[in-house]
């Protein structure tokens, strides 16, 4: 059961990554027994498993991730959210209502508004049927202050880190409050702009670097030298 | 324009008339994400060809009735810019740009997995810049590239390369002049890994022998554009790589 490369390895599209008895992964296909990449991305060969890890992708809806979305439509019993996937996804008046809703009653455009951000659970989703979501938990709902920063969908896990460390870090280090949308949207909400502006930077740099070792120690340097940097400046003002 | 005068096109020495030998291709440059409102893109250079590559989706299908709902619709537009040729082109699309556009829509379609993405529409927009012969070759290579760089799964990378006859010689990679004075031409698209062949065409005439050779000869073709456009495609992050290390 050969292997092709070294785990971590970049790869393109089709390139044989296994031979043998393995089973494909993530962003892998397998065809007469061997298995090959489909994206551009870092291999990754665990006990029997083969996946890459993609560099460069766009977000499909799973049932249970917690995303970002902005309404671009109010309908009769609900809205059509862009979540940064192939599909709108829709969110039920019902849901946000938790009422019996009637649709001569209730204004929909004072609930959430064309342009607004939601932070919302996707609930249902399969190929044949565009994503259904809820805004029906604590910590979810509309967005009402903060700045957005978009990421690669798949660098999320790494802006969260093994265990958390990155996202842990990234919160002591800049003293705002982060949340993760598994669509590759990140709100980002301090006290200052100017910390903001900091955890943005640090983000950005995750999402650039993804591919690369000692990330967490390098964005911890960063933001600590920029840190320093700024109270310099104030200082001198 | 006097043709008759023209130097040939092959010389004794099995030169050709820009210097290169008979199995050679013309200098590629490929680079991937150029475009920063594309969701993937590619730019090409292949001699004096040079054309780019934007993709965008999958996204909601427009017209909505083209919605297909067992997989995603490829959609490839094949534009030459009118500068891109001697004397001006008309933008508007021709019967050709037409035709070609399906052709590289097909040698394509076969390497991506379009069932993943249902009701969905993917849309290839390759524009040539400037032409010099073998522009559909090209454009098939630098959309592959497009594809991958938007992050769209595929089976295979296609690259895609010409090979034909000029002057009674089988040569690989035709240019303009080659094209239009020789006696064959054969546009042939590959999925290296895979080893499926997902465009062949072929125009003028060749004996069942020499169609054999001409069809090998562009393979080997094909092999070494992957392997650009593999590096293509690695290089940025490379790039960024590199620098981190040496910090």
């Amino acid at each position: 059961m050969p292997t092709f490369y070294e785990n971590k390895q970049l790869v393109t599209p089709g390139d044989l990554l296994a031979e043998g008895n393995y089973v494909a992964g993530e962003n892998a296909y397998k065809e007469d027994g061997k298995i090959y990449s489909t994206q551009l991305g870092l291999v990754d060969y665990e006990e029997r498993r083969v996946h890459v890890v993609a560099l460069r992708a766009f977000y499909i809806p799973y049932i249970e991730d917690t995303i970002i979305g902005k309404v671009v439509d109010v309908g009769f019993s609900g809205w059509m959210l862009d979540i940064n996937a192939p599909y709108l996804a829709m969110l039920r008046a019902s849901d946000v209502l938790d009422r019996p809703f009637k649709p001569q009653k209730n204004d929909l455009f004072s609930i959430f508004n064309i342009g607004d951000l939601i932070i919302a659970k996707v609930v249902a989703y399969n190929r044949t049927r565009d994503p259904l979501l809820t805004v029906g938990e604590p910590s979810l709902g509309k967005i009402t202050r903060g700045q957005i920063v978009e990421v690669t969908p798949t660098k999320i896990p790494r802006l969260i880190g093994r265990q958390g460390s990155m996202i842990s870090m990234l919160k002591r280090e800049t003293g705002c409050h982060i949340t993760l949308g598994q669509n590759g949207l990140v709100l980002v909400s301090g006290k200052t702009l100017e910390d903001e502006r900091l955890a943005i930077m640090a983000i950005r740099k995750i999402d650039q670097e993804a591919h690369t070792s000692g990330l967490t120690d390098r964005v911890t340097k960063m933001i600590q030298k920029e840190k320093g940097g700024v109270k310099h400046a104030q200082k001198d003002n | 324009m006097p043709r008759k005068t023209t130097k040939k096109l092959i010389d004794k020495n099995g030169i050709r008339a820009d210097g290169r030998k008979l199995d050679e291709l013309r200098p590629i440059k490929i680079e991937a994400g150029v475009i920063r409102n594309a969701d993937g893109s590619a730019y090409i250079e292949q001699g004096k060809n040079k054309i780019l590559v934007g993709v965008y989706g999958p996204k909601e299908v427009h017209p909505k009735h083209l919605t297909l709902l067992d997989r995603a619709l490829l959609r490839c537009r094949y534009h030459m810019a009118p500068f891109s040729v001697d004397e001006r082109k008309r933008p508007a699309p021709s019967r050709r740009e037409q035709e070609l556009s399906k052709v590289i829509t097909w040698a394509i379609e076969p390497s991506i997995f379009l069932e993943h993405f249902p009701r969905t529409c993917i849309d290839v927009f390759i524009e040539v810049l400037q032409a010099n012969g073998g522009t559909r070759c090209a454009g098939i290579t630098a959309a592959s590239v497009a594809l991958a760089d938007a992050g769209i799964p595929m089976r295979d990378l296609v690259a895609a390369c010409a090979a034909g006859k000029v002057e009674g010689h089988l040569v690989l990679d035709l240019m303009d002049v080659e094209d239009k004075m020789g006696e064959a031409d054969l546009p042939l698209a590959l999925m290296p890994n895979l080893n499926a062949i997902t465009l062949l065409q072929m125009d003028g005439g060749l004996t069942t022998d020499e169609f054999e050779q001409v069809v090998n000869l562009a393979l080997t073709g094909c092999k070494q554009i992957h392997t650009l456009q593999k590096e293509a495609l690695k290089a940025r992050y490379i790039a960024v790589k590199k620098a981190v290390e040496k910090q």
